[in-house]
């Protein structure tokens, strides 16, 4: 059935050609080599020269080596039965669990109609306060977080997995460092969440082109339980090594780069991917969190650039903490109408004085003399890092507010926080 | 045409695919790939001897070399009729929600609907008699469509002047259904329908001449109507990094601009924009007209995860569909977002047929194709005397949020305004964050030239002193220019800012804006004096207040009258003093 070709012509980078008939775009097939076999797709027909990327690498690949075709597109086994398995980059087990044959799916699927679509409404608690109360996560948010390499991403993405309410998790790791992997591991069961999780591991040892595969495995397996009516989180971590897979592959395929050797469809490529976050009208959801370590803290670099038109806002996470400046959720607005009554309050009266701290901290590094309302605000400032920044904090959003109150109380007479009257009256702590 | 023209794939990279051809091949027609059971549309983009390179409007997954293809000989086009508005379509103009009933969750490939439905009736009233002669685009006859007389035309591609032999009569008629015949200057006979098909990347030009802009088209934004208007059939850019607020700023003017019919073309952004868009519209009431919102609205959706190739195909059907309504005399505003997902698709298709790349890669024609998008934009004099317009206002999402970017300059070059967003403004949270110092428009303003002059040299002025004290400390600075420093700012809070969120500030008509822009004037032009910087801070802040409380009161309510005159006397209590001084 499957006809075996052996006719490699070209390889070059993880890019090989062979001649072949009766090939589909995109399909996928096995090269088989004396050191066993990887997965391949077509990435370009012209005439009967096929181009395969070869998810292995091309290492070690002979000209007479075989390349068998598989006559369809990458597909993944989904179900309830995934649950708590580990998988790498392709979806072979690593966890020598039994290789997995049953509701297989395309990868890569079609966009969803918009008119499919809702607008979402249900807030995603996190226990952070820097979220919780300052920019709330909602459920079908796409949204990833920004930060140089070294940041504590991983542990603020497993943080959230832990603690968000959803049916399923899928971790999609890229180029992950193999502590990590273990670290994620650990960590989701330590807290019982192993078992509701799916992950598609691929480790910075792996081929680096064998990334490219784990955004889409691990959302068509999202959608496939979204469809079910699960609440599905997705986390990706690190998409800027997806991003440079596409970049290594673009170069080989002698395509024109656009911006720092990154290919032009680069908007696309993660617009395809993100945009599967999603809250089907009478089914479920996908909430998609992705870590992008930006390479020099630049967010005109193409990888964040490029991801924050896509995106629904962004954590920012510098020195350790989530920063109230650079950090947005466009969703917030459609959730925190509904949670308290000072929800709002809270957010905009600690932000603004959280901003005139910082004028105030530039300020007395420049020597400028400190008046006493300097002096109220570098309290108050110390107290928000303390008390609402940290990631130590692990408190419900009622009582992140009412700490928020406290720590106001604390600093300031009501009038100088300009929140209206009406609102100091209910909720004012002061003596 | 006798027999199909056919031809075979030989090539397949992303969604350009060469086939080879036996017959003529004719450049930007329509040619589908037949795989298996589905027709996947595509368009011929370049061809070379017997070989042709097509970009597929679809996703190009499983196809194969030596798969048979079958080409049109039409043109890309849309149906032009009664049943448009409301609508919701992709960039190929099917209707999103209909496809839905059909193909459930996804978008399905190779599925195309008709984009008006064929048993839809319509009661059409003839105007044209037996015997008249008519131009191309002249009136029949009218239906009525929503709140609009829709009116029945010749059909656009007839030429020259032709008589009218028969006219239907005043009945219920579907799209179908001949309602005349013409003939010719040749004695050729034509039937012309309640529907036309025109091919969308060529305008409609059946008017009789194309004026200069020269109306104001008023969005009720403060900071756009007053200080960098646009004009009925100008254009606009909108550049600005992400997050800056440029969908916002279109949703907003898609719901308040003063204009007849608005046509959101979503090219390439997130769908959760547009999902918002397309729940909200059916639910809010225009105030000019009391229907819903949706009724005025036609959306053209293409998402960023849709096929590429369709986002050119999104911004030309929602331009032809502007000139459509256009024609019938009513003033139409295209809203674009974004045009740079448009460029990116021409540069992906560029790449794939290995056109020498420009700057960014982009390709060499990038700028004449962008030109001639906007040129389409106008106010045209129709062959019976009135007038229409199509206004086009296209956002920008330039690569870093660098305006020294190709598709960027390139607009710059062809359009009338450019509201240029800021990071910095957004980060403030002032919102628009359209910045006035960047920002430029040639058209006229309805508010006076010498006052607009003046508000913008304040603004330059305040932003200096800013600069300077930032360098030498408030203590540093003189009391004069602290003074212009504040009256910068306080125009800045209190008339260019404007509150989304608020039911009454989100949307400023002409005569409340000229109204407070010269109240604001007056205070400009004021010599104040006070005793020392905090003086002058603590009352500028207070009119601020004020000034706040006042944006949110209803026009000429009873709230609104009580704040002038406390704004006023606050006002003259300050500038009294100085003349005291004086004497």
């Amino acid at each position: 059935m499957h006809k075996v070709y052996t006719d490699i012509i070209q390889i070059a980078g993880d890019v090989i050609t062979v001649e072949a008939e009766g090939v589909g775009y995109m399909d996928i097939a096995e090269v088989i080599t004396r050191h066993g076999s990887s997965m391949a797709q077509v990435i370009r027909l012209d005439e009967k020269r096929v181009s395969l990327q070869v998810f292995a690498g091309s290492r070690g690949i002979s000209t007479r080596d075989k390349v068998r075709f598989l006559g369809h597109p990458m597909r993944i086994a989904s179900g309830d039965d995934l649950m708590g398995r580990i998988f790498n980059g392709s979806g072979v087990p690593l966890d020598k669990g039994p290789l997995l044959t049953d509701n297989i799916i395309d990868i890569g699927g079609p966009p969803v109609n918009p008119t499919k679509r809702i607008i979402p409404d249900k807030m995603v608690r996190t226990g952070i306060p820097m979220i919780d109360v300052f920019n709330s996560l909602v459920e079908s948010q796409k949204l990833p977080i920004f930060s140089i390499a070294g940041e504590p991403y991983n542990e603020l993405l497993a943080r959230i997995a832990i603690q968000a309410e959803v049916d399923v998790i899928i971790l999609g790791g890229m180029g992950l460092k193999h502590d990590d992997y273990l670290f994620f591991r650990d960590t989701l069961e330590e807290h019982g969440a192993l078992s509701r999780s799916i992950f598609f591991i691929h480790t910075a040892s792996n081929p680096t082109v064998e990334c490219l595969l784990v955004p889409d495995i691990s959302l068509a397996v999202a959608e496939e339980a979204a469809l079910r009516g699960k609440r599905v989180l997705v986390l990706l971590t690190d998409m800027t090594n997806f991003s440079d897979a596409l970049k290594e592959v673009s170069i080989t395929m002698e395509q024109v780069p656009s911006n720092r050797g990154y290919p032009g469809d680069l908007y696309s490529q993660l617009a395809a991917r993100y945009e599967k976050a999603v809250d089907f009208d009478t089914a479920g959801s996908i909430t998609i969190l992705a870590a992008t370590t930006m390479p020099g803290d630049d967010v005109t670099h193409p990888v964040p650039d490029n991801t924050g038109y896509i995106t629904e806002g962004q954590f920012y996470l510098k020195g350790g903490v989530i920063e109230p400046f650079g950090s947005l959720s466009r969703l917030k607005q459609q959730v925190n109408g509904k949670t308290r009554d000072d929800h709002r309050t809270i957010m905009d009266t600690m932000i603004q004085l959280f901003a005139s701290y910082r004028e105030t901290v530039e300020k007395q590094s420049m020597g400028f003399q400190m008046s006493s309302w300097d002096r109220k605000l570098l309290k108050y400032g110390k107290l928000f890092e303390k008390n609402m920044m940290s990631l130590e904090v692990n408190i419900p959003l009622e009582e992140a507010l009412d700490s928020g109150w406290e720590i106001l109380a604390e600093c300031f007479t009501p009038e100088e926080t300009g929140v209206k009257k009406s609102m100091i009256e209910k909720h004012w702590r002061g003596k | 045409m006798t027999g199909k023209r056919k031809g075979y794939i030989t090539k397949i990279s992303g969604n350009m695919v060469s086939a080879r051809f036996d017959t003529f091949v004719v450049q930007n027609e329509v040619v589908y790939i037949i795989h298996g059971g589905e027709r996947l549309k595509s368009e011929v983009i370049r061809v070379r001897g017997k070989n042709a390179e097509m970009q597929v409007f679809e996703s190009t997954g499983g196809l194969k070399v030596g798969q048979e293809v079958e080409l049109t000989g039409e043109l890309l086009s849309v149906e032009l009729g009664p049943g448009l508005l409301g609508q919701i379509f992709d960039g190929l103009q099917n209707p999103l929600p209909q496809l839905a009933e059909k193909c459930g969750f996804f978008l399905k490939r190779g599925v195309y609907l008709e984009a008006l439905p064929d048993d839809a009736r319509w009661e059409f009233t003839p105007s044209a008699k037996k015997g008249d002669k008519l131009r191309a685009g002249e009136k029949l006859g009218h239906v009525t469509e929503k709140i609009f007389k829709h009116y029945i035309m010749v059909p656009f591609n007839l030429r020259g002047m032709l008589e009218v032999v028969s006219v239907a009569k005043k009945e219920k008629y579907d799209l179908k259904e001949p309602i005349a015949r013409l003939k010719d200057e040749n004695g050729s006979q034509h039937d012309a329908f309640l529907q036309q098909t025109w091919p969308v990347k060529i305008p409609i030009e059946a008017y009789s001449e194309k004026l200069k802009p020269s109306t104001p088209l008023v969005t009720k934004m403060r900071l756009m109507d007053s200080l960098f208007p646009v004009a009925r059939g100008g254009t606009y850019c909108i550049p600005g990094p992400f997050g800056a607020g440029k969908t916002v700023l279109q949703q907003l003017t898609s719901r308040h601009a003063e204009a007849d019919i608005v046509i959101i073309a979503a090219c390439g952004e997130r769908a959760g924009e547009v999902v918002e868009t397309l729940k909200t519209f059916p639910e809010l009431t225009d105030p000019k007209t009391g229907k819903p919102l949706s009724d005025r609205t036609v959306i053209i959706c293409n998402t960023s995860s849709m096929p590429v190739a369709a986002r050119e195909s999104s911004v030309y059907t929602a331009v032809t569909i502007a000139e459509y309504y256009r024609q019938m005399g009513l003033n139409v505003l295209l809203l674009a977002d974004s045009t740079s997902r448009w460029a990116q698709a021409m540069r992906e298709m560029s790449g794939r047929l290995e056109e020498i790349p420009g700057e960014e890669a982009f390709p060499a024609y990038l700028e004449s194709r962008i030109a001639s998008f906007y040129e389409r934009a106008g106010v045209v004099k129709l062959h019976d005397g009135s007038t229409g317009s199509v206004t086009i206002g296209g956002t920008i999402s330039p690569a870093g949020g660098n305006f020294e970017e190709p598709v960027t300059q390139a607009t710059l070059k062809v359009v009338g305004a450019f509201h240029g967003l800021s990071r910095e403004r957004s980060d403030a949270r002032r919102y628009p964050a359209i910045d006035p110092l960047i920002s430029w428009s040639k058209y006229k303003s309805f508010i006076n030239i010498d006052q607009v002059g003046k508000a913008h040299s304040i603004l330059r002025e305040s932003n200096n002193i800013l600069q300077m004290m930032k360098v030498i400390g408030e203590e540093g600075t003189s009391l004069a220019n602290y003074i212009i420093y504040l009256k910068g700012e306080f125009f800045d809070f209190v008339y260019l800012q404007q509150n989304a969120f608020d039911e009454v500030d989100e949307a400023t008509t002409d005569e409340r804006q000229s109204y407070i822009f010269d109240f604001i004037y007056r205070i400009l032009d004021s010599e104040f004096e006070f005793d020392n910087k905090e003086g002058a801070l603590h009352f500028f802040q207070k009119i601020r207040q004020e000034f706040r409380g006042w944006n949110s009161a209803q026009w000429r309510s009873p709230a609104f009258t009580k704040i002038e005159k406390d704004i006023s006397s606050l006002v003259e209590g300050a500038v009294k003093k100085k003349e005291k001084a004086n004497a």
